[in-house]
């Protein structure tokens, strides 16, 4: 399908404050959403709370509200401008969950504002850990074997099913406080103790063990026709266990025989395909290099920090991408331009 | 570790690094763009005759393996890489160690993005490599270099071999070989056809004696116009026929259709694909250097696939005639499996249960 043509004006989300997880990269994907909507002739109004920003830029948006990010001003600004569309999915989880926020209030279907790319059903399936495990066990995908237990006996009979090692995760307490992994069954009765007295509701988090396994990432991209491709794959150096952020990342995986970097590109297809995301989406795996078996970690329903990196990596411009994706045009119409030089 | 030179046919010497010494090699010069599966490409039989050059620059990182080479040998005539990034595996042969006892020539260290776009630029090329310096003997012999004309004779297993369908058998298929990778064999085994393997040179009595439900023309090396397709020809309307890569080339020709050689081909993991009966979008696994002349196809014959960045013919349904084909490579091994389910369709339409439904 080309171009949706009822679309003349979108609001797009900026990312607001560079804090912990979310730093300038969204402030690069939202200038380039901006730079691809205008090019297709749609009058962009850009609400972000952070001036100092290349999108807030007085060339970047046809029109910049710089407001806090909340509902409010929001309504506000829908109230005044009477967009048509609404673009949230590159303005991180702040634009995500504003949106989410103003959807759930009425306010877009009051003002009568569609909700572009992904949308907000999608991103809730991904971003609730009860659906989203619904969804993965519907389509045959394998996540991490976890279970909720409140007692001792629950927990062993759970561990004889699944082996050793095992992670403890206290419910509700901060940064993990009482939690641990264990290697056997002496072990287990410590932690879980510890665990259960630990947490405010004497509940624990067993889940699978997947330390030590590769890491690998693959950004994915779909449209409103079901096309969807792999942009890039990206391994982290260390093993899972070590947190991203304290790891390297490189692009493109750079240990996976064909075989088995198949076996994932597949399973991040059909992942984005069963969400139903359109745009850009991360899809984070942990493979095992002996069972040659996988667990899907997370999915990321929007253009996130890997996107970035991906996009840099590849040159392929994902925000861009989304943001065409939004106003109904498919991959195979939209030209990487910048690119044209790449062998193919 | 000794040193080589890469001469092409444009007069451009380049310096590389060799893993042999005393070699000199001639052959056409292709670059694939796949970022995986190097040794599903060194052992894919149409890249028999070829200097293959991976526009990936890392090369060898996850060793080989026994399970990923698609035909019993090496195929390439040469393969040249930017870098050999292997690392000691255990238990696994390293890409050296498998290159060295198979006597292939593999050059390293040289500019690869400077031979993809002189190729690019150029199409095609022919060159030659040797651990001598270059003289005029071998400026003399790269001109006079032609790709051999009996290419799917050389590359091809030339015995006749049962393979049975995996699970319930629902079809019975006749292929024949003009250098199959054996992933092909194994799709269409896994999608419940028994297959029979016959050399390219089968005669039609032998398939028809055979009572098949269907034909699969295989994959191959070189131009379609040097393969005899009497077999194919007579094959036409008495069973319905299936063509993959080199195959649906031939499937053209017995059709009255023409080929004609692409610039400088279609090499690697990454081709987008639109489905033109359901405007979907895919992407596939390539290795051809011809292709189909969309013009010359009869009237009764339908294009059902393009490649979205040249917009090629890369599929055709000829109903009439009960010929389907497909340019891409539905069987992956290297590459994107997005369109596996062709062998199931396949399989399923050619099926008995099916034709007496």
């Amino acid at each position: 399908m080309p171009k949706d043509l009822s679309i003349k004006k979108i609001i797009v989300i900026g990312s607001g404050p560079i804090i912990i997880g979310q730093a300038a990269e969204f402030d690069y994907a939202g200038t380039q959403a901006c730079k691809a909507l205008r090019e297709e002739g749609i009058e962009v109004v850009l609400l972000n709370s952070n001036p100092a920003t290349i999108m807030t830029d007085d060339d970047v948006a046809d029109k910049v509200y710089i407001q806090p990010l909340n509902v409010n001003s929001l309504e506000y600004i829908i109230e005044r401008e009477r967009p048509d569309g609404i673009l949230a999915a590159i303005g991180g989880q702040t634009g995500l969950n504003l949106v989410t926020e103003a959807c759930n209030d009425g306010i877009l279907d009051k003002y009568n504002v569609r909700v572009l790319g992904t949308s907000i059903d999608a991103i809730r399936k991904a971003e609730d850990r009860k659906s989203f495990k619904d969804l993965m066990s519907e389509i045959g995908e394998p996540i991490a074997k976890s279970e909720i237990v409140d007692n001792l006996d629950d927990a062993v009979k759970f561990v004889q099913k699944i082996g050793y090692p095992i992670v403890i995760r206290p419910a509700y307490t901060l940064a993990g406080t009482g939690g641990g992994i264990a290697h056997d069954e002496d072990e287990l009765k410590s932690v879980v103790y510890q665990g259960l007295t630990a947490s405010p509701i004497s509940q624990v988090l067993l889940e699978e063990s997947l330390l030590g396994d590769k890491e690998i990432e693959f950004e994915v991209m779909r449209d409103s026709n079901d096309t969807a491709i792999t942009v890039c794959s990206m391994e982290n150096v260390d093993p899972v266990g070590i947190h991203t952020g304290d790891s390297i990342v490189v692009a493109p995986a750079q240990t996976l025989t064909d075989k088995d970097y198949q076996k994932l590109r597949s399973a991040s297809l059909k992942i984005i395909r069963a969400l139903k995301i359109e745009g850009g989406c991360n899809v984070q795996f942990s493979f095992n290099p002996k069972t040659k078996k996988y667990v899907v970690i997370e999915v990321n329903p929007r253009v996130s920090r890997s996107s970035a990196l991906a996009s840099k990596a590849a040159g392929y411009p994902i925000a861009k991408v989304t943001a065409k994706i939004a106003i109904g045009l498919q991959l195979h119409e939209i030209c990487r331009c910048e690119n044209s030089e790449v062998a193919i | 570790m000794s040193r080589a030179k890469i001469l092409l046919e444009n007069g451009t010497v380049l310096d590389a690094e060799a893993n042999l010494n005393d070699k000199t090699v001639l052959g056409e010069l292709v670059f694939n763009t796949a970022m995986t599966g190097y040794q599903e490409i060194l052992t894919d039989p149409s890249y028999a005759s070829q200097i293959v050059v991976m526009t990936y620059p890392l090369i060898g990182n996850y060793g080989v393996e026994k399970e990923f080479a698609v035909s019993k040998k090496i195929q390439v005539s040469a393969f040249i890489i930017k870098e050999n990034s292997e690392t000691p595996l255990d238990g696994v042969m390293s890409l050296s160690d498998y290159l060295l006892a198979n006597d292939i020539l593999c050059l390293s260290n040289v500019d690869t993005r400077k031979i993809t776009k002189i190729i690019r630029s150029t199409g095609s090329i022919n060159c030659l490599i040797t651990t001598d310096e270059i003289t005029d003997k071998h400026r003399k012999m790269l001109a006079e270099y032609e790709f051999p004309k009996n290419v799917v004779e050389l590359s091809c297993e030339k015995k006749t071999e049962k393979f049975p369908a995996v699970g319930k058998k629902i079809a019975d298929f006749a292929l024949i070989d003009y250098g199959v990778k054996s992933s092909i064999v194994e799709q269409l085994q896994l999608s419940g056809a028994d297959v029979t393997v016959f050399p390219y040179d089968v005669s039609t009595e032998t398939i028809l004696d055979g009572n098949f439900d269907a034909v699969m023309l295989s994959n191959g090396a070189g131009n379609p116009k040097d393969v005899n397709i009497e077999t194919v020809k007579n094959l036409i309307g008495k069973l319905p026929i299936f063509g993959i890569c080199l195959g649906h080339q031939l499937s053209a020709l017995a059709l009255g259709g023409d080929t004609f050689k692409l610039k400088f081909g279609h090499r690697g993991a990454n081709h987008p694909i639109i489905n033109l009966e359901t405007g979907k979008v895919f992407i596939s696994s390539q290795n051809h250097g011809f292709a189909v002349d969309e013009k010359s196809l009869p009237s009764t014959a339908t294009i059902t696939h393009k490649n979205v960045n040249d917009g090629t013919v890369e599929g055709f349904c000829d109903k009439s005639k009960k010929i389907t084909c497909v340019q891409f490579h539905p069987e992956a091994t290297p590459g994107p499996e997005d369109a596996r389910e062709i062998f199931q369709n396949w399989v399923k339409s050619a099926s008995r249960e099916n034709v007496h439904a």
